[in-house]
């Protein structure tokens, strides 16, 4: 077996969940390659070859690789799969949007969001918002799978750096133009890397009662989520919506305010080591996943939660 | 400029779907019925951009079941012009849905073709990407706002962080995310109306496509539960149960 992992980075660093998913093939088992495409991107590269497990890293340097465009991306992939037996890739808003496109062009199918391996061709994956599990068997020559980061714990450093190849980019398709990105900018850990996270939802009633949240996110190193009714309502950009379409998250702690549990909800966190729902009402079905839960209004109980963490 | 729109129906996102006792499949049996949600922001961006001018007219495709009529009935009712169903009874994988449509859109050469990000039945997310692989067109996925300029499409799409802005050749095709738009709610009068308007029912063997899975899904199961819960008081207790119980704050 010989898997090919396509690192997620931004040229300079790895995005965390790429140890995740080398973590993943290695259950799979076999050479491990990694797959580092971008502009100016060695560092990235360096990077990954000192990640525990990887045997190769291919190094693509190209200024068409910047904002790692889906179709550019897929073209390189295809350019060099015919040695692999599987292609991974973090099942993040990266590997979601390219990945479809390099099976396609393989002719094979793909396998999404995968939480745990049985074995080289046999998958689990969550189906309708986590409600079930399916084991998927892929019949493909080559299996293209993304992988569900919060499900593998991350393959740690190795004890040498693993040698980095340069290969030569795929020519430049030019259907699409990069215009640029608005990254939201925050002193606060990212959502998918956080080790707490304080999540709010409707419940929340505005976008400027979100600085309750922000302020104890502040006090615990935390990230602020948010569920969809607080996106759907406008209190947060969509970035910070953890769920079954937005993002899945398993930090140590997650504390729900306001949030009152859709199923859609629940899939996104519901893997979380520790579960803390603090609502008003005393039905909510987010106290049914939750480690700790108090009922009472999150507009009395949140600044307290800030002013008894402060205090010590 | 014609447009294709794609409706899948699903389990209604409302209901709890349940696996069979026997782990041969989820159970749906007599649960209600929905167009997918992703596929109605793409209907509705079908839609508002036909009431701006920009579209001519919109063709809403459906793959599955005869039941599958309904969803382009609504799909209709929203505003679309005329439906398609692919009509199978076979298990239809991400894959096969693409080729469907590559064969759909040789047929009726759309400039852009709107599918939804993600079906919440099979949570792929992958339809829209493989169609336009097997189509060698531009895509822009989980977009939250389009704007057609000439030949090209200007998007901005939703990425893990913020956004990201692109300009795609047309023709392309585009994947919709949460705010994209705010779908309408269909009107009796325009439910009425929409049974008037052509509907047309091929098979996947008319447009010449194999729809065989790739994928055999061995079994199915529940997740495993969470353990029962503690209630606390108030917030003191809280935070003491956080620091000597879960250990998880300092």
């Amino acid at each position: 077996m010989s898997i090919l992992v396509i690192a997620e980075h931004d040229n300079a660093h790895l995005k965390p969940g790429v140890a995740n998913t080398i973590a993943a093939a290695a259950k799979i088992g076999g050479d491990v390659t990694v797959l580092v495409a971008g502009h100016e991107c060695r560092a990235a590269a360096e990077a990954a070859a000192r990640i525990a497990g990887v045997s190769k890293v291919l190094h693509a340097d190209a200024p068409h690789y910047r904002g790692f465009l889906a179709e550019k991306l897929a073209d390189l992939v295809v350019s060099i799969a015919g040695g692999y037996s599987h292609i991974l890739a973090p099942a993040s808003g990266f590997g979601k949007n390219f990945m479809p496109r390099v099976a396609a062009l393989l002719d094979v199918a793909q396998v999404s969001d995968i939480c745990a391996v049985e074995s080289a061709d046999t998958f689990v994956r969550p189906i309708y918002a986590g409600s079930a599990l399916a084991t998927v068997q892929s019949k493909d020559r080559i299996k293209v799978v993304t992988v569900r980061i919060t499900a593998f714990d991350a393959a740690p450093a190795g004890v040498s750096a693993a040698p980095v190849e340069s290969i030569a980019a795929a020519p430049d398709s030019s259907l699409t133009e990069f215009l640029g990105q608005e990254l939201t900018k925050s002193e606060r850990p990212e959502l998918t890397a956080a080790r707490i996270i304080v999540s709010g939802g409707r419940g929340m009633g505005s976008a400027e009662n979100f600085k309750l949240l922000e302020a104890l996110a502040d006090k615990l190193g935390a990230a602020v989520g948010a569920s969809r009714a607080a996106v759907d309502s406008g209190f947060v950009p969509n970035d910070y919506q953890v769920g079954q379409t937005g993002k899945i998250v398993a930090p140590d702690l997650y504390i729900a305010v306001g949030i009152s549990g859709a199923i859609q909800h629940l899939a996104g966190m519901k893997d979380s080591k520790v579960i803390v729902a603090i609502n008003k009402d005393a039905e909510a079905p987010i106290f049914q996943v939750a480690s700790y839960w108090l009922v009472e209004d999150l507009f009395k109980a949140v600044p307290e939660l800030t002013a008894e963490l402060s205090g010590q | 400029m014609k447009v294709l729109v794609a409706v899948k129906r699903v389990v209604d996102p409302n209901v709890k779907v349940r696996v069979k006792a026997d782990g041969s499949g989820v159970d749906t049996a007599n649960l209600k019925m929905a167009m997918n949600p992703f596929c109605e922001i793409a209907v509705e961006q079908a839609v508002r951009m036909k009431e701006a001018g920009v579209v001519s007219e919109i063709v809403a495709v459906s793959v599955g079941i005869a039941q599958c009529q309904e969803t382009l009935r609504t799909a209709m009712a929203m505003g679309v012009d005329r439906g398609i169903l692919v009509e199978t009874n076979a298990e239809i994988q991400p894959l096969a849905v693409a080729k469907i449509f590559k064969a759909i859109v040789a047929k009726e050469a759309p400039r852009l073709v709107i599918m939804g990000k993600q079906a919440i039945d099979d949570d792929c997310n992958q339809s829209g990407q493989m169609l336009a692989a097997l189509l060698n067109w531009p895509q822009a996925t989980f977009i939250s706002k389009v704007t057609i300029n000439g030949e090209a499409a200007e998007v901005t799409r939703e990425i893990d962080g913020g956004l990201e802005n692109l300009r795609l050749k047309l023709p392309a095709i585009v994947t919709t995310d949460l705010r994209l738009n705010e779908p309408r709610y269909v009107t009796l009068p325009n439910i009425m109306k929409a049974k008037k308007k052509p509907l047309e029912v091929v098979k996947p063997e008319d447009l010449g496509v194999d729809v065989t899975p790739r994928l055999a899904t061995l079994r199915m199961q529940e997740p495993p539960k969470r353990s029962a819960g503690v209630k606390v008081a108030d917030v003191k207790e809280l935070v003491a149960k956080l620091k000597n119980e879960a250990r998880v704050i300092g």
